[in-house]
């Protein structure tokens, strides 16, 4: 990888740093802390369930609003306060620019996610005092919600690369909830007819695939998530992000600095 | 070879949202800036100066034309290493220091990474900030950080330098030391195209310089050129506040300003008026040719092009 993209890279992660996102671990340590001990009174048996499935549910939800908000400014905040200006004077070519940013955004959910994830092992230890055989999904979860985070990432980078911030948020949110039910939409997709069916196939494989990223419940349940969809997953997300990344560049390379 | 080369460059902008018209930003520029000058960039505001800068810097892409810095085309990075840019009114990470700002820019420009904080360091002494390389950008006065965007565009000992606005926001000894600093570049053997607004900036610094006004090219030349023309008139300065009245027969322009005078005449009186003061014993300072100054051909060149073919006529 070119130099100038890990200090791109960098540079997003120290942003990040110093602009106090990680400050959100506090909130969800003391989410999770919260709900051990309440769990922990309340519940018998589920205890595990409860925890997994409300842990894993605010790993990923933190970790799309800080994707999100994060990255509709990547490229146009640059852009607004002229930033830019003395990067890209320099030998810096402009894919590397994006491709740094994104980088730097996804090291730093990357991160972020270390530290919860901690937080759920902790409380799930909090609850029932030791680790069991199934709790390796867990990770599983974890590792298909950075996937989701990486995908999500690079769509709100291509959005910013053309669009306000108040514009790249809304179509990455909206693509973020439609996303969750592609595979509601496949299915739709499936019982239609004519037109319709051939819009709704291509708005279903057109967004994001969140749902087949998403086992949680499935995990939470002490239910194995089989090698082939780990495996297709990698590959579904690793492409998807490569695409819109491609497609940032590509718009960010004709776009003018005005 | 020359160090810049623009060959017809030229933007067009398509403005409005819904009818969208073409707005001419930069007319085709043909500019020549040889290595080792300090040439000017002069023009009012929205004159295109700016326009011009950033299709140099590859921020933006002409409608036609090309340009060529050190003899590469403007997005080749081998060329952006030798090149450094002062944006106008620049704005940096705030949440950085401005050693760490150095540090990151100097990693960009591909400075070896043993040199680099012995570079930062001696940069911000050069620009007069040895010791704010440790704080936060965020409290820099617009002053502070004109300076730090002036560190940046010379961090890696470029061959070129540009400057938006380079005085922007300095108090005077802020300017006078970024004079000097200009002047210390060019010593250096580097060369520094600067655009400003501010005249006598211009004059007592550039080598060269060009005019452009609502786009276009209006006037470009060596500044010792520029300011040599004779206007045929002299200027006459005496100790005193009498003027005598022959001297106002002769068609001479008076000014008294404290206890001297200034009198200009067409240098056919000049003898006639030295006659004058002499009879009525008053003591004659200085006689000196008048010379078309910068602002004098600055304002010229800016009046339309019919108005001088008018005048011309």
């Amino acid at each position: 990888m070119s130099a100038r993209i890990v200090h791109i890279a960098s540079n997003t992660f120290r942003e990040a740093v110093r602009d106090r996102v990680l400050y959100n671990l506090i909130v969800f340590t003391l989410l999770m802390s919260g709900a051990a001990i309440l769990v922990g009174q309340i519940s018998i048996d589920i205890e595990r369930l409860v925890v997994i499935n409300l842990g894993l549910t605010a790993v990923s939800l933190f970790g799309m609003v800080i994707a999100i908000f994060i990255g509709i400014g990547l490229v146009s905040k640059e852009i607004e306060k002229r930033t830019l200006y003395t990067v890209l004077s320099r030998p810096v070519r402009r894919w590397e620019f994006i491709v740094g940013k994104f980088f730097g955004l996804a090291g730093t959910l990357a991160v972020n996610t270390f530290f919860m994830a901690i937080g759920v092992f902790a409380a799930l230890l909090y609850v029932s005092h030791h680790f069991l055989k199934q709790d390796g999904w867990v990770l599983v979860a974890l590792y298909f919600i950075v996937l989701q985070f990486l995908i999500i990432t690079a769509l709100t980078l291509f959005f910013s690369s053309f669009s306000s911030p108040l514009l790249s948020a809304v179509f990455a949110f909206s693509l973020f909830v439609i996303g969750s039910f592609a595979e509601d939409l496949r299915g739709f997709a499936g019982i239609t007819h004519g037109l319709t069916r051939w819009l709704a196939t291509g708005a279903a494989y057109l967004v994001p695939n969140f749902s087949a990223l998403n086992v949680i419940s499935s995990v939470a349940h002490a239910q194995p998530v089989s090698g082939r969809l780990i495996l297709y997953n990698s590959a579904y997300a690793l492409v998807y992000a490569t695409m819109a990344i491609c497609g940032a560049v590509l718009v960010f390379e004709r776009r003018n600095l005005k | 070879m020359p160090a810049i080369e623009i060959l017809g460059l030229e933007k067009t902008y398509s403005v409005g949202f819904w009818r969208k018209k073409p707005k001419q930003a930069l007319r085709p520029l043909h500019l020549t800036v040889a290595e080792g000058e300090i040439f000017g960039f002069l023009g009012p505001n929205g004159a295109g100066k700016t326009t011009t800068l950033k299709l140099l810097m590859g921020l933006m892409f002409p409608t036609s034309g090309t340009a060529r810095i050190l003899g590469r085309e403007i997005n080749d990075p081998v060329m952006k290493a030798q090149i450094g840019f002062l944006p106008e009114q620049p704005y940096f990470y705030d949440y950085l220091t401005a050693h760490e700002l150095l540090t990151y820019y100097g990693q960009l420009s591909g400075v070896a990474a043993k040199e680099l904080s012995r570079k930062v360091d001696a940069v911000l002494q050069r620009v007069g900030l040895p010791d704010s390389g440790r704080v936060q950008l965020r409290k820099f006065s617009k002053g502070m950080l004109q300076r730090v965007g002036i560190a940046q565009a010379i961090l890696h000992d470029p061959k070129v330098v540009f400057f938006d606005e380079p005085m922007s926001g300095l108090d005077p000894m802020g300017r006078r030391e970024v004079r000097d600093l200009m002047e210390q570049l060019k010593h250096e053997g580097k060369t520094v195209f600067f655009s400003t607004h501010i005249l006598s900036d211009a004059e007592a610094l550039c080598d060269h310089v060009a005019i452009i006004n609502k786009g276009e090219l209006r006037g470009v030349g060596a500044v010792a050129d520029l300011t040599s023309s004779i206007h045929g008139k002299v200027e006459l300065v005496w100790q005193g506040t009498a003027v005598p009245a022959s001297l106002r027969s002769l068609g001479a322009e008076c000014h008294v300003t404290g206890d001297t005078v200034r009198a200009i005449v067409s240098e056919a009186n000049q003898d006639a008026a030295i006659e004058a003061l002499r009879r009525e014993r008053l003591r004659l300072i200085s006689v000196t040719p008048v010379r078309t100054s910068l602002e004098d051909y600055f304002m010229q060149k800016l009046q339309p092009a019919e108005a001088i073919s008018g005048a011309r006529a």
